[in-house]
């Protein structure tokens, strides 16, 4: 022990010893919960999945490779999250870029109407879509009735109505980090790449796209994460013609009441997402990339 | 580089330039005839249009009315991408994801200049502007001086015959900026550019141009060269704007002119009869020590207050009239023996040459 015995070096020491305490006191508990509540649950998904009443057991995963519905039910899911996904980049950025040049009045009330359909239950809105895009719905009657189409278009319960549905309900997801990224962005830079020669297209391509890579990294990762395990929409606007991942999850668990099954799916979904969240982090070294901006 | 850079450089003329944000007049009719390889600077305070001005002659802001012209080419309704200009921005504005050979030879890769030929002129321009081998280093590793610089040398490198600069000096520390002040000078020397540059800063102005465009309330108040624009200003603005100048109402009745009882003897200059301002700066006026009751160019004051700033002494002095005028001396040993005390009667000498009249307003 070598501790200096200066003035008040004691009680000085005590202090620290005290705020130390203080910090482990009120961030264990937090802590304790995440643990508890995330590694058991998962951790418990694993061993069902891998034990059944006859013991360790691969069937669960073997099955899936075996069974033609498994990999259509897995190539459903990823070709909706994939589609829902890129529509929402594409409809979204401009958005994210609109609001974020207007004034700040005017940006407040866009982006609260944004985020309305954010605040409003998810099934009422699944169900909202299923009144507007049903047969008789609103925009086939308004379509009918204009001439445009002369039979009733089948725009819900099936794979389109799904990714209308899912689209609305994640636009809001990819819109808010982008937006926040946008705004960050000095408006000089593009202004000073045009006054190097840059067109408007090029200084987009060159200046304003890279530098918003950050944003539109965490949306769309935001956007397909969230798509992967999506169960409403799909059930609800899918009419039966899509199933992904979850919905099977949902039909083991509660209507053949084989755990293990369910248990396996939800641990490949599980690893699906890591999967995503690392390829992400690979294709975009996002902390890199935002530089002093 | 610089051989090329002088023969291109171009002339600027504005004709009639009107800009309004709403109600405000930001340009009001400017004209302005800028010439080719010339150092103007625009000064004003904030909210007068110089930055508009600027802004209208890079294209990022599109004038009412109005024509600008570079060299013969009207350029009013032409998009900033074609106007070949370099601009040097107040926020620097640095592209944060290319690192300092990245931004300075963006100019040049949007030109299609090959790779051997943007390698040598980015470590050419990164030369003139001392910045020798931090073309790898990343922008957020900069300094505020070095940002300055990697700016500078991007707004160069493609040799565009004019450059705008935006206050660019206005983010660096005291001592920096004199330094760069007179770095720009000897960069503008070299390349023979003509540049068309927005200070609100005074001394950077005098310090820089060839000649200066006082601008208030969207209108040029004086064009003139910095000496002319300090020791003869057309206007009060322009004499109080530049210069710690304090005013005397001065009347001119037959040719001469008198402030009360003291006669004014303004060095052969001759004025129209009526009222004037004359226009006192500190570094004008003399200190003699006791009464001068009557004598030509001397003011009766009363000393109020000395006080020691190292450089030099500041004497505040009270005029007859209640007018508080401000006197500085340098602070030489001659002068420092012999000051007067607080509250004894002083005189305030004139040289006739330094007796300035600007009409009252």
């Amino acid at each position: 022990m070598n501790e200096a015995a200066g003035l008040n070096a004691a009680a000085i020491r005590a202090d620290a010893r005290h705020e130390r305490a203080a910090l482990i006191g009120l961030t264990v508990p937090a802590f304790l919960l995440l643990g508890a509540l995330l590694f058991i649950p998962v951790g418990w998904l694993f061993w069902l999945s891998l034990y059944d009443e006859t013991g360790f057991t691969f069937a669960n995963y073997a099955r899936m490779i075996e069974e033609p519905s498994y990999l259509s039910v897995f190539t459903t899911t990823l070709q909706l999250s994939a589609l829902v996904t890129l529509l929402a980049v594409l409809l979204g950025y401009p958005v994210a870029y609109a609001i974020a040049l207007m004034p700040p009045r005017v940006a407040t009330l866009c982006l609260s109407l944004v985020l309305v359909p954010f605040w409003t239950a998810l099934l009422v809105r699944t169900y909202a879509w299923l009144v507007l895009l049903q047969r008789r719905g609103i925009i086939n009657s308004l379509l009918t009735s204009w001439g445009v189409i002369e039979e009733p278009l089948q725009l819900v319960h099936n794979f389109t109505g799904t990714v209308v549905g899912m689209l609305h309900i994640m636009i809001p997801f990819f819109v808010l980090p982008l937006y926040a990224n946008i705004r960050a962005v000095d408006r000089d830079l593009l202004r000073a790449a045009a006054s190097l020669g840059a067109t408007p297209a090029t200084a987009f391509r060159r200046v304003f796209l890279p530098l918003t890579v950050p944003g539109l990294a965490a949306g769309t990762v935001m956007v397909f994460v969230l798509c992967l395990g999506f169960y409403v929409t799909p059930q609800f606007l899918g009419g039966g013609r899509v199933t992904t991942i979850s919905m099977k999850i949902q039909q083991n668990a509660a209507l053949y009441f084989d755990w293990g099954a369910a248990s396996a799916l939800g641990v490949v979904l599980f690893a699906i997402t890591m999967l995503v969240f690392w390829g992400f982090s690979r294709i975009f070294p996002i902390g890199r990339l935002a530089g002093s901006a | 580089m610089s051989e090329t850079a002088r023969a291109r450089a171009l002339p600027i003329s504005v004709r009639a330039l009107s800009k309004h944000f709403g109600r405000t007049v930001a340009l009001d009719a400017i004209d302005l005839d800028v010439r080719s390889g010339e150092f103007l600077t625009l000064l004003g305070p904030s909210g007068s249009g110089k930055t508009t001005l600027l802004m209208v002659l890079a294209g990022f802001t599109r004038p009412d009315a109005g024509s600008v012209r570079f060299g013969e080419e009207e350029v009013v309704r032409r998009p900033p991408h074609l106007r070949n200009l370099g601009v040097v921005f107040q926020s620097y504005a640095l592209f944060p994801h290319m690192d300092v050979a990245g931004n300075v030879g963006f100019p040049l890769s949007l030109r299609q200049r090959s790779a051997a030929e943007i390698r040598e002129r980015v470590a050419q321009a990164l030369d003139l502007v001392q910045l020798t081998d931090l073309g790898a280093r990343r922008i957020d590793q900069l300094s505020g001086g070095q940002r300055q610089r990697v700016a500078l040398a991007r707004a160069i490198v493609f040799e565009p015959g004019i450059l705008l600069m935006d206050e660019p000096l206005s983010a660096l520390d005291k001592k920096l900026r004199e330094q760069m002040q007179i770095e720009l000078r000897r960069l503008h020397a070299r390349l023979g550019t003509t540049v068309i540059y927005v200070t609100h800063d005074q001394r950077e102005a005098l310090t820089l141009s060839d000649r200066i465009a006082v601008i208030d309330r969207g209108r040029i108040q004086q064009l003139d060269t910095p000496q002319r624009l300090y020791e003869a200003p057309a206007s009060h603005f322009v004499a109080d704007f530049i210069g710690d100048s304090t005013f005397l109402p001065v009347a001119v009745q037959g040719g001469v002119a008198r402030w009360g009882d003291v006669q004014l003897s303004l060095g052969g200059a001759q004025r129209a009869d009526g009222g004037y301002l004359l226009v006192l700066r500190p570094e004008k006026l003399t200190l003699e020590t006791g009464t001068a009751g009557g004598a030509i160019n001397r003011l009766p004051a009363t000393a109020e207050d000395i006080v020691y700033q190292g450089d030099t002494l500041r004497i505040d002095a009270r005029l007859a009239d209640g007018t508080v005028v401000t006197l500085r001396e340098q602070a030489r040993a001659a002068i420092s023996r012999n000051l007067p005390a607080v509250g004894s009667h002083i005189s305030l000498a004139l040289d006739p040459a330094d007796t300035v009249l600007v009409p009252a307003p």
